[in-house]
């Protein structure tokens, strides 16, 4: 299975997504500049986390307007399968491939742990891999976090399934309205969530309660 | 021409920063702090002496770029 990684300036978790993609799927991910109008013909592109833009004027807002997100959206709106982690997830909501925002975390304060997540639809082409209900654990690290979203707009990710991962047993690290921790676009193809399940996928990190989110992603039996 | 952009929080929009503030106003000793909210101002300095023209350009760089319309409101005003 082919993959892409965005590369954009102060992303920092590029290095990580490109090892989990190359140890989960076989082979190294292509990687796509900011400036670059094209993206190779690949089954999933992935946005990692960092400080794109060193997140003046709201994180994501900047890189969600370069050239590579125009070519990131055509190839979601044909289906392509797209992930975006962390800043990754705020760059898609500032781009609007994903609806809501992503607000300073209620604490004020960077979060950086471990957390719980509960898988809320195990029904998705990213969680098919896990069981429904099942609570995973993943590291988050951020300052904004909090996800919002007006009250249709969170009628209907609740109603239509398209809320995946909640925060679990109190780990909400950043107030998210209703826990929210990772949401899916109406298509299904789409995926944002804020924890970093690249970096839980094998023994060495501790765990790889992250593995089965690619593999599913990927098409790839666990 | 020079234009100042306003943009602040929607009502209802949760402000963290805006409540850190008015706690820490009200710690130094100012009396009577009601709610806080936090906003940003851009100063943008255009070419040009069409206002019309400029209004709608500037309302257009609200819409693409300086605000979040999912949480923000903005004002233009041109001088």
């Amino acid at each position: 299975m082919k993959s892409a990684v965005v590369l954009l300036p102060g992303l920092n978790r590029d290095r990580d997504m490109i090892a989990a993609l190359t140890k989960i799927s076989g082979q190294a991910p292509a990687t796509v500049w900011q400036t670059d109008t094209e993206i190779p013909d690949v089954d999933l592109i992935a946005i990692p986390g960092g400080f794109s833009f060193g997140d003046y004027l709201r994180c994501g807002a900047i890189a969600a307007r370069m050239p590579v997100m125009r070519a990131v959206a055509e190839k979601a709106a044909k289906g392509v399968t797209v992930i975006g982690v962390c800043n990754g997830f705020q760059i898609l909501v500032e781009a609007g491939l994903l609806p809501g925002v992503l607000m300073r975390n209620a604490s004020l304060k960077f979060v950086c742990r471990q957390v719980k997540l509960q898988i809320a639809n195990a029904n998705t082409m990213f969680t098919r891999g896990y069981q429904p209900g099942q609570v995973i654990r993943s590291p988050v690290a951020h300052h904004d976090g909090n996800y919002f979203a007006d009250a249709d707009t969170l009628a209907r990710l609740e109603g239509e399934g398209q809320v995946v991962f909640r925060y679990a047993d109190g780990t909400n690290p950043n107030g998210s309205i209703n826990d929210i921790a990772g949401i899916v676009n109406d298509k299904g193809n789409v995926l944002g969530l804020m924890p970093h399940p690249e970096n839980l996928i094998e023994a060495a990190h501790g765990g790889n309660d992250g593995r089965a989110l690619f593999e599913s992603a990927l098409g790839i039996a666990a | 021409m020079k234009a100042r952009i306003t943009v602040t929080l929607k009502n209802g929009v949760l402000d963290p920063q805006g409540k850190a503030i008015e706690h820490a106003l009200s710690g130094l000793g100012f009396d009577g702090v009601g709610q806080v909210r936090q906003g940003k101002v851009f100063d943008i300095e255009l070419a040009g002496t069409d206002k019309a023209k400029a209004e709608t350009d500037l309302k257009a760089m609200c819409d693409k770029l300086l605000a979040n319309t999912v949480i923000e409101n903005y004002s233009v005003a041109i001088t």
